[in-house]
């Protein structure tokens, strides 16, 4: 017990030291980033590097996928506002300004164009846009690949029965008992953790994958999927959602009548903090991998941005010595992003864990 | 700034995709694969709890073995101190029967012996007497053999008798 509580301290602080970390490397980044983003437009006219573009371009969603070189995969835009209805088209419609249907792209958002080109804020803000971005596309990737990878481990325990694992099914029943026996057992108990269960393999393994397909640096890898905050935010919502509808009157009374403390500190104090922590709680579980995964990318692209500022500061020599480094470093910062990875699908898991243990908690310790 | 946004586009397919996902990998994944896990377990367990039973049980057979010899060497030691001891009595008992049989061959040995002495002496005791009056009656018949001699022994005695 004292060793268990030991560790978790341990992964917690180790936590922390991420987050302030991914904090210190992401804020100046955001920072150096959102001047730049105002002047992308006069940047790519004046042909000169811009880092920040660069990395913004690489972290944030897009209508298509690119490939290598000039070759990008066209995706599929869905468009629905109340005033035009339904629309659905491929984004290479949209490529280099062109007007389509009464729409264009404006950087990476779809706008509504008038007739003489102009955007129509009115009518935008009632445009919602549905599209399978390349955020969209590279998580249904992930889940295609997790059911494929999923079912074959499956297919290993029908064919063996209770023989031993093999090949596949060897290198994920660790990882399957681990969920297990490490997160779901000690945090929720061993009474109800078995209706968790599904739900927090999916929610590892799913992280797990999008982090790292996210690190692959060409083709169907490289998308930033956990550095985007709906991403966190719809799987930070899963877990309230369950949550919450496997809370018990143990979990409200704890939480909002705290037994043995008098009723006005109950009403004035500890109810309205109480509150805010149910909601801070899936708030923290979106930030924190959220800014861990962005600050990941943000880094590595960083550095690779350094051979190009250089290169363009001191001509070509400076880049090609500037590569050597910033090649070593990126390949270190990606291998420290496979372990932050791993941490961040593992924590976000724990805590969910640790949160329907709470919700599912019982009366019978005190 | 789009960064820290969440689009509502992509939180459908991340919501649709998700449970898509979530249910399929349930049935198809989750559900035999962790039964599969428990069930391994369980028979892992049986085996280990079987094997533990078994190590008791020969421990159990082993100690009664153990206890089984141990009998028998005692009972065949007490079996030979019996046998040496009814052996010892064997030996007294015929040595006591011995010397009492011994001492009555002697005793009637000596008896004969005193008895036959007894014949004996009554034998020569006989033959002396005899061997006696024999030899008194060659000396009275050399004695009386003249009248001259019968007068002298009748002086004699009659000297002898000295009446007083």
């Amino acid at each position: 017990m004292n060793l268990k509580v030991i560790d978790f301290k341990l992964i917690s602080s180790f936590k922390k030291l991420l987050f302030v970390v991914a904090l210190l490397f992401a804020v100046p980044a955001m920072v150096s980033a959102e001047p730049s983003d105002a002047k992308a437009e006069a940047g790519k006219e004046g042909k000169s590097f811009n880092a920040g573009d660069m990395i913004l371009e690489h972290v944030s969603d897009a209508h298509s996928w690119h490939v290598a070189g000039d070759v990008s995969i066209p995706l599929p835009i869905i468009l629905y506002s109340s005033n035009h209805g339904f629309a659905m088209f491929c984004s290479n419609k949209l490529e280099n300004g062109a007007i389509y249907n009464g729409y264009k792209m404006n950087g990476e958002h779809i706008v509504v164009a008038n007739s003489d080109g102009s955007t129509n804020t009115a009518d935008t803000a009632k445009l919602w846009d549905f599209s399978i971005t390349k955020t969209a596309a590279s998580i249904m990737l992930s889940g295609i690949l997790l059911l494929l990878i999923m079912t074959a481990v499956s297919r290993g325990y029908s064919k063996r029965g209770l023989g031993a694992p093999k090949g596949i099914q060897s290198f994920f029943e660790p990882i399957i008992v681990f969920v297990r026996d490490d997160l779901a057992i000690p945090s929720i108990g061993k009474k109800n953790y078995e209706k968790f269960m599904p739900f927090l393999l999916t929610l590892f393994f799913f992280i797990l994958l999008m982090n790292i397909l996210g690190l692959v640096p060409f083709f169907p890898g490289g998308a930033n999927v956990t550095g985007n905050i709906a991403i966190t935010t719809t799987l930070a919502c899963f877990t309230f959602i369950v949550m919450m509808a496997n809370s018990g009157k143990t979990y409200w009374g704890h939480t909002l009548w705290m037994p043995g403390v008098p009723a006005w500190v109950k009403i004035s104090i500890l109810g309205p903090i109480e509150t805010l922590g149910i909601i801070l709680k899936p708030f923290t579980l979106l930030i924190r991998i959220f800014a861990n995964m962005l600050a990941g990318h943000i880094v590595a692209l960083s550095f690779f941005a350094l051979i190009f500022i250089f290169g363009g500061l001191w001509g070509h020599f400076a880049g090609y010595l500037t590569s050597v480094f910033s090649v070593a470093f990126s390949a270190g910062m990606l291998l420290l992003d496979v372990l932050v990875s791993l941490i961040q699908a593992y924590v976000f898991t724990l805590l969910s864990a640790i949160y329907f243990g709470m919700a599912t908690e019982e009366a019978e310790h005190h | 700034m789009d960064l820290i946004v969440p689009s509502i586009g992509l939180i459908f397919w991340m919501t649709l995709t998700f449970l898509v996902v979530f249910f399929l990998l349930k049935k198809m994944a989750w559900k035999p694969i962790l039964k599969s896990l428990k069930d391994r377990e369980q028979s892992i367990q049986t085996a280990l709890d079987s094997a533990e039973k078994a190590k008791e049980e020969m421990k159990a057979l082993q100690a009664s073995n153990e206890a089984i010899l141990m009998e028998a060497r005692n009972e065949r030691d007490k079996l030979l101190k019996e046998a040496r001891e009814t052996k010892d009595s064997i030996i007294g008992e015929a040595k006591a029967k011995a010397q009492i049989e011994a001492d009555k061959i002697m005793q009637s040995t000596r008896d004969a012996i005193q008895s036959e002495k007894v014949a004996a002496m009554d034998e020569i005791k006989t033959q002396v007497a005899r061997l006696s009056i024999e030899i008194a009656e060659k000396i009275i018949r050399t004695e009386l053999s003249s009248d001259e001699k019968q007068k002298a022994l009748v002086n004699t005695m009659i000297d002898e008798v000295n009446l007083n």
